[in-house]
């Protein structure tokens, strides 16, 4: 019985103690992120004004201006982006899960990973060469060109998985109600994926939202209004970039502000996703 | 005392069941008022060189319920998964032989799977709701996704009805099909099934998922289910056969060892492996 | 007949072993209480024989073992029912045994009866020869025996030459009654006497029927059809 006492004591001991150890762990891994928050918070929000979002940037030492082209270029690019990458990552990632078992299948799995552990500023180069240089200047298409082709490979991942883990008993309830297959794959199969895969899409484009490497040789920059996506774009993320190297104190405030107006956008579209997803039947498990 | 003479009488009150075949004779002795509801004749079913399902032949009667009973991997739900041609959808599998549904062969060229599956209809072990589905949209399924719109209410309610779940679900159509226990979420699909009003239908151990209440539910929904339908169940309890069906056959290794009138397999079946079978001697 | 429907013994053993060994052991107390009863009847016929009441008394004590191994098997019968579900062969087997049980028991008692009598006439100087009664009990006891030994060996051919063997048992019972008939008509003071054996007589031939019943019994439990009753069958299926 002393036997049983003590080692009972002994594990209770090791179980606190690995408490306190994860708990370490959690704040050491959380630290950086509220440091970031706040760093962002309080360094941006002073800038934070109607002028900052409508008006544009002034040369250096005049005072005010904002990066209302900046937030609109990279609405645009993004826009671009959503237009040719959900469609072809949402439905290489259907393909891979219902038809890719074949050799095509696994090439283009093989092909998608690798795609997603390309840097992104050589997928900006990429799309120069693809679309800047045959349409001889930088523009807003080639940035969301680059920016889909950042989006594509991991969603159509996620897309399969997501497809491939809708239990396979509910095709066969499908099918055995009388239901073709293609049917059966769009309206039933998809469907139950279909919260999972609309998270994935938002989180692809706050990704994309977030980059600045691949826009640097496609878009460009531009300090003007712009609304012709043939034409060079600015985007929040150059911008900032752009303010943060400068010498320019203001300009540096400028870049705080505009930092958090990047993270309240991508923060904006992970609420949605949220919300988009919710269940809207009662009582669902 | 006169002793009664040698010969064993085969007395079957139940109408007709087809003695197993080998492959050359199949001598099916059929009832001479009814037509079969389903035959099947010389199935044979293959996962590639697996030679799964080996020379079957039986046939079973409108409005009575065969129960298929056996050992695990004795090819229960293979055989049931052939009447409704569901190995089409998987890779390497081949079907040899005919399965006719009043007289038609299901396997025939021309004949669309699609449009079978709504005449053979089929419910599985595990109940499977459609989760982004209310209990409405659940049951109205298989008219929606295939075309057929308009108000299912009336339909609906018939089937819920007749799965013995309206009582229960009435005031809560709109909830999700997943919101509901296990037992009648597999009355829920049962519903669902009955809503493309299929003639046949199959069931896969339909119950063994559930708690006894909720098998008992099952088992008395199928009785009454009966006097329209025609219906085919796999299950691995033999109680439970013996309680639900009417008639019974007996796989073992793919073959069909011996089918017969439930109560003669559970009194005096013919065959030793059934006899074996039945008494637990093995499986 | 069918491999399934011979009853002998498979190889093959229940895979649950407590079913097995309880299946067994109704067997063995079937067999006890046959042992028994057939020696209930040695002794009840011997005590008439040999004019001795000590062993009619044994008789009439020992029925309360027959009784008690009534009870014992028509419990262990019923939680086998209850508890087993019991299935074709192992289902007839225990019906067998519920039915069986009731025809021993019924034999013993009337080994008791026999033994009653047998002390009563024992009171009495003996009447003449008991003729041809001796023959009659052994007639009995072989058919008895012969019934429990087709149970024990699933032997439907044994079990049909005791249902044969019934109407010879009859057809001596009668010459019997007759011969006792003429006692009683040659001399009155012979009825007191003459009817206590036509009881046993009579209570001997019942034992015959009892064996008959055993042995119909046996048929159904390995072939699995039921042959009692052949007449209203045959004007039933008319």
């Amino acid at each position: 019985m002393m036997n049983l006492h003590s080692s009972f004591l002994y594990r209770k001991m090791v179980d606190r103690g690995m408490a306190v150890v994860c708990a370490l762990l959690f704040l050491v891994a959380f630290i950086p992120l509220l440091s970031v928050l706040w760093l962002v918070i309080t360094k941006g929000a002073a800038g934070l004004s109607w002028d900052f979002f409508t008006q544009l940037p002034k040369p250096v030492g005049e005072e005010g201006g904002g990066i209302g082209n900046a937030l609109i270029g990279t609405l645009a690019m993004v826009a671009i982006a959503c237009v040719l990458g959900l469609p072809l990552g949402v439905g290489a990632g259907v393909y891979l899960a219902e038809k890719g078992d074949g050799t095509i299948g696994n090439t283009i799995r093989f092909m998608a990973e690798v795609l997603s552990g390309v840097p992104s500023i050589v997928i900006g180069i990429v799309a120069y060469a693809l679309v800047v240089k045959p349409m001889g200047h930088f523009s807003a298409l080639a940035g969301g060109v680059a920016l889909a082709i950042l989006m594509i490979p991991t969603l159509a991942r996620a897309t399969e998985e997501l497809v491939r883990l809708v239990p396979g008993s509910l095709r066969e309830a499908s099918l055995a109600l009388g239901v073709p297959n293609w049917k059966t794959s769009m309206r039933v199969v998809i469907r139950t994926a279909m919260s999972g895969i609309v998270t994935a899409c938002l989180l692809a484009v706050a990704r994309a939202a977030g980059e600045t490497a691949p826009l640097i040789f496609t878009a460009l920059n531009n300090q003007y209004w712009n609304f012709d996506p043939r034409a060079p774009t600015a985007s929040l993320t150059v911008q900032i970039y752009n303010y943060a190297i400068s010498p320019y104190d203001d300009w540096h405030t400028k870049a705080w502000t505009a930092s958090l107006v990047l993270l309240l956008v991508v923060g904006m579209l992970n609420v949605a996703s949220r919300v988009m997803t919710r269940s809207r039947l009662k009582g669902a498990r | 005392m006169i002793p009664a003479p040698a010969a064993h009488a085969m007395t079957s009150e139940k109408p007709a069941v087809a003695l197993p075949t080998s492959a050359a004779a199949a001598t099916v002795l059929t009832d001479e008022a009814t037509q079969p509801k389903v035959e099947v004749k010389d199935l044979n079913v293959y996962f590639r060189t697996n030679h799964a399902i080996r020379h079957v032949s039986l046939s079973v009667q409108p409005q009575t319920v065969l129960a298929v009973i056996g050992p695990s991997g004795c090819g229960k739900s293979t055989f049931i998964r052939a009447l409704n041609r569901m190995h089409d959808l998987v890779p390497g599998a081949r079907v040899e032989g005919k399965v006719y549904v009043d007289g038609k062969d299901l396997y025939a060229r021309g004949i669309d799977p699609v449009l079978l599956r709504r005449r053979v209809g089929m419910v599985f072990q595990r109940p499977n709701p459609f989760p982004t589905m209310s209990i409405y949209e659940n049951v109205a399924a298989g008219l929606t996704l295939n075309g057929i719109g308009g108000n299912h209410h009336e339909t609906v309610e018939r089937c819920l009805r007749q799965a013995a779940l309206w009582d229960e679900v009435k005031d809560r159509l709109k909830h999700a099909g997943t919101s509901l226990s296990g037992g009648q979420q597999q009355r829920l699909c049962i519903a669902r099934a009955l809503a493309v009003e299929p003639e046949v239908l199959l069931m896969d151990e339909p119950a063994s998922a559930l708690d006894p209440i909720a098998t008992a539910k099952i088992e008395e929904l199928i009785h009454e289910l009966k006097e329209k339908y025609t219906i085919i169940i796999v299950t691995h309890s033999m109680q439970q056969a013996a309680r639900v069906s009417d008639n019974t056959a007996f796989f073992y290794l793919g073959e069909l060892i011996e089918i017969g009138p439930t109560a003669q397999i559970f009194t005096n079946p013919r065959e030793r492996r059934t006899e074996d079978y039945v008494t637990g001697k093995f499986g | 007949m069918s491999p399934a429907s011979s009853g002998k013994s498979t190889s093959a053993a229940h895979t649950d072993k407590a079913f097995e060994s309880d299946l067994r052991l109704v067997r063995e107390k079937l067999l006890a209480m046959g042992a028994k009863v057939e020696e209930q009847i040695a002794k009840s016929m011997r005590s008439l024989t040999d004019r001795d009441s000590e062993l009619g008394e044994q008789v009439k004590e020992g029925d309360i073992e027959v009784n008690r191994l009534e009870v014992d098997i028509d419990d262990l019968c019923r939680k086998i029912l209850a508890l087993r579900q019991p299935a074709a062969s192992d289902l007839r087997l225990i019906t067998t045994a519920l039915k069986i049980v009731t025809d021993l028991e019924r034999i013993g008692d009337l080994a008791v009866n026999i033994a009653e009598r047998a002390m009563d006439l024992n009171q009495a100087p003996p009447l003449a020869a008991y003729v041809d009664m001796p023959r009659l009990a052994e007639l009995a006891q072989e058919q008895v025996k012969k019934a429990l030994d087709a149970f024990v060996r699933a032997d439907t051919q044994e079990a049909e030459e005791v249902l044969a063997g019934d109407d010879h048992l009859d057809d001596l019972f009668v010459k019997i009654f007759n011969e006792l008939l003429a006692f009683m008509m040659e001399d009155s003071r012979n009825i007191r006497r003459a009817t206590s054996l036509v009881s046993i007589c009579k209570h001997l031939e019942r034992i015959g029927d009892h064996a008959v019943n055993v042995a119909e019994m046996v048929i159904y439990m390995v072939r699995g059809t039921d042959v009692r009753h052949p007449r209203s069958r045959a004007a039933a299926e008319r």
